[in-house]
């Protein structure tokens, strides 16, 4: 059940040139919130629409729940977002949509860019019994970020950049086929990054026979299913909404050459 | 105590707050956040013959003060929502107010008539929708048409008032107002969103996948408040004002412009309470003022 609550910033760090770490109190909205889940920010007044920023990790605690987003700035909200400080006051709807569900004991998170993030979140969820490995890809050595969280929670980090600039050259598909081909015995796979990356892991996963959930994004109203405008196609000809019906779909009902 | 009752095309409504159409879906979502009784009506996501996805996104676009949507009418269908929807929203005391949209005049009768038939308390018969292709908005921009539709829809609604939305895409909106209430309409609901768009200037792209879409939230009040001021001195029947209504001030400004309700829309989406605080905020200004009902503020702009 999502809520309405004014939560209290933290802290706020930036974590490299574009990105920033936000952690909130934010009343009993953590202990409900799960990794893939979404909150949606007032950020000022000048800006008519919230921002929904995946939510990175929360967990229970006195007096209230502790929520972590990891933002970039894109815009004038995000901008404004990124100006906060210890002690302010956000409003902050959530937790929002429907998050990550793996199924079985190995598991691999793929994350893209500031689609790391919410990995992070299922990594620290599923370490408890689960094996997981993360394959993270950036453009460039500048945007990396929370790579070293990983490798507390995961069995093998594999880290790829776009220009070579760190890790392996190329792009994250490359790097799980590897994965998957080599270890046989991966149940699920999740994903979060830019809609072209998730079409190739898509199509990996599909290739592989191995099943795999996705986190879309699109350009989004009142976050909670009543305005209908962040319509994602389907692969049966529906348009379903990240906002209610996602952020997280089966990659196989969506249709990748929308 | 301020009587916050008024009547709309002769339904009593409880405070003069309801919700505008397309920015509510059934209900079921920002019932999570308030009682759904608390609300004067309900506007339904606007309702077709068949079941339509709507545009592909994206869909909306933010503005300076509002938003660009186009979403195209994407809903499950009269039948759907009559099977589905109707009971859920049925079950709270607030009056529920259908919208629909119609490829021909006879679609319009034929979901009258099945509408009527399921008992919702008011017909909104939408010739104003900037983003579908048929029918839409030509029936909103030529008071001939406007006419033919909203005659088919009052010969199939039986005894369920029927409210027309009318377009401010328009010249002048009183002609088509008044075609309208020539043609039987109990009330006319005004304005829906004015046509625009907006260009990312470095792919040189609109933001909208359709290009243009509708635009909504308080950069639109001033021409709602306008277009209400207009219409209601050129017809009898009542009026529903809405366009960028977000605090109490902007709703009594709409009354004063002749409204006898008002609908909040685009202000949820940055607060799903807004309803209750623009009915609350009208509230405070009425007694202020010293109204003995809200419906006083009715018409009672003093222009120079």
């Amino acid at each position: 059940m999502p809520m309405q609550h004014e939560c209290t910033v933290v802290y706020l760090k930036r974590l490299n040139p574009y990105a920033y770490d936000m952690m909130l109190e934010a009343g009993e909205m953590g202990c409900m919130a799960q990794p893939g889940q979404f909150v949606h920010i007032k950020c000022g007044e000048g800006n008519l629409l919230r921002r929904p920023i995946s939510i990175c990790d929360a967990q229970w605690d006195e007096p209230d729940d502790l929520l972590r987003i990891v933002f970039e700035v894109r815009g004038e909200g995000t901008a404004w977002l990124a100006e906060r400080k210890e002690g302010d006051k956000l409003d902050v709807l959530g937790p929002l949509g429907r998050g990550f569900e793996p199924v079985g004991n190995k598991v691999l998170l793929v994350g893209g860019g500031i689609g790391v993030p919410p990995m992070r979140g299922c990594a620290r969820r599923l370490a408890d019994g689960i094996e997981c490995h993360a394959v993270l890809g950036f453009r460039d050595k500048d945007h990396i970020l929370m790579v070293e969280e990983f490798q507390d929670f995961c069995a093998s980090v594999a880290v790829t950049t776009d220009d070579g600039s760190y890790g392996i050259h190329g792009y994250v598909d490359g790097q799980m086929r590897a994965l998957l081909e080599k270890e046989n015995d991966f149940t699920f796979i999740l994903a979060c990054g830019p809609k072209p990356m998730l079409r190739s892991v898509a199509k990996v996963a599909e290739e592989l026979g191995v099943p795999c959930q996705v986190s879309m994004e699109e350009r989004m109203g009142c976050g909670v299913g009543a305005c209908l405008v962040c319509a994602c196609d389907m692969a049966d000809g529906t348009r379903k909404h990240v906002c209610k019906d996602g952020p997280v779909f089966d990659a196989r009902e969506v249709d990748w050459n929308a | 105590m301020l009587d916050m009752t008024v009547s709309l095309a002769g339904v009593a409504l409880k405070n003069p707050v309801v919700v505008a159409s397309g920015t509510f879906g059934f209900g079921r979502e920002y019932g999570q956040f308030f009682d759904l009784s608390e609300l004067g009506g309900i506007c339904v996501k606007g309702l077709t013959a068949q079941r339509r996805e709507g545009n592909p996104a994206p869909r909306i676009a933010e503005t300076p003060m509002g938003i660009l949507n186009s979403v195209g009418l994407q809903n499950p269908g009269v039948d759907a929502f009559i099977a589905t929807e109707l009971p859920f929203l049925r079950q709270f005391d607030t009056k529920i107010i259908a919208n629909i949209s119609g490829n021909t005049p006879e679609e319009y009768g034929e979901m009258c008539e099945k509408l009527t038939a399921a008992g919702v308390d008011i017909i909104e018969v939408n010739i104003s929708c900037p983003n579908v292709k048929a029918g839409g908005l030509t029936y909103g921009t030529r008071p001939e048409l406007a006419a033919e539709v909203t005659e088919c829809a009052k010969r199939h609604a039986g005894k369920t008032p029927v409210m027309v939305k009318l377009s401010p895409n328009v010249t002048d909106v009183t002609e088509i107002a008044k075609a309208v209430e020539g043609a039987g309409a109990d009330a006319v609901s005004l304005i829906n969103t004015l046509r625009g768009m907006r260009i990312d200037v470095k792919t040189r792209r609109p933001i909208l996948k359709m290009n243009t879409g509708g635009l909504s939230g308080p950069a639109v009040l001033p021409v709602a408040v306008r277009m209400v001021w207009e219409v209601a001195q050129t017809v009898k029947i009542p009026v529903l004002g809405m366009g960028g209504v977000a605090k109490g001030e902007d709703a009594a400004q709409l009354m004063l412009a002749g409204a006898s309700a008002v609908a909040v829309g685009t202000a949820l989406f940055a607060d799903p309470l807004a309803p209750l605080r623009v009915r609350d905020e009208l509230q405070q200004i009425a007694v202020a003022q010293g109204c003995g009902k809200v419906s006083d503020l009715t018409g009672e702009v003093k222009p120079w």
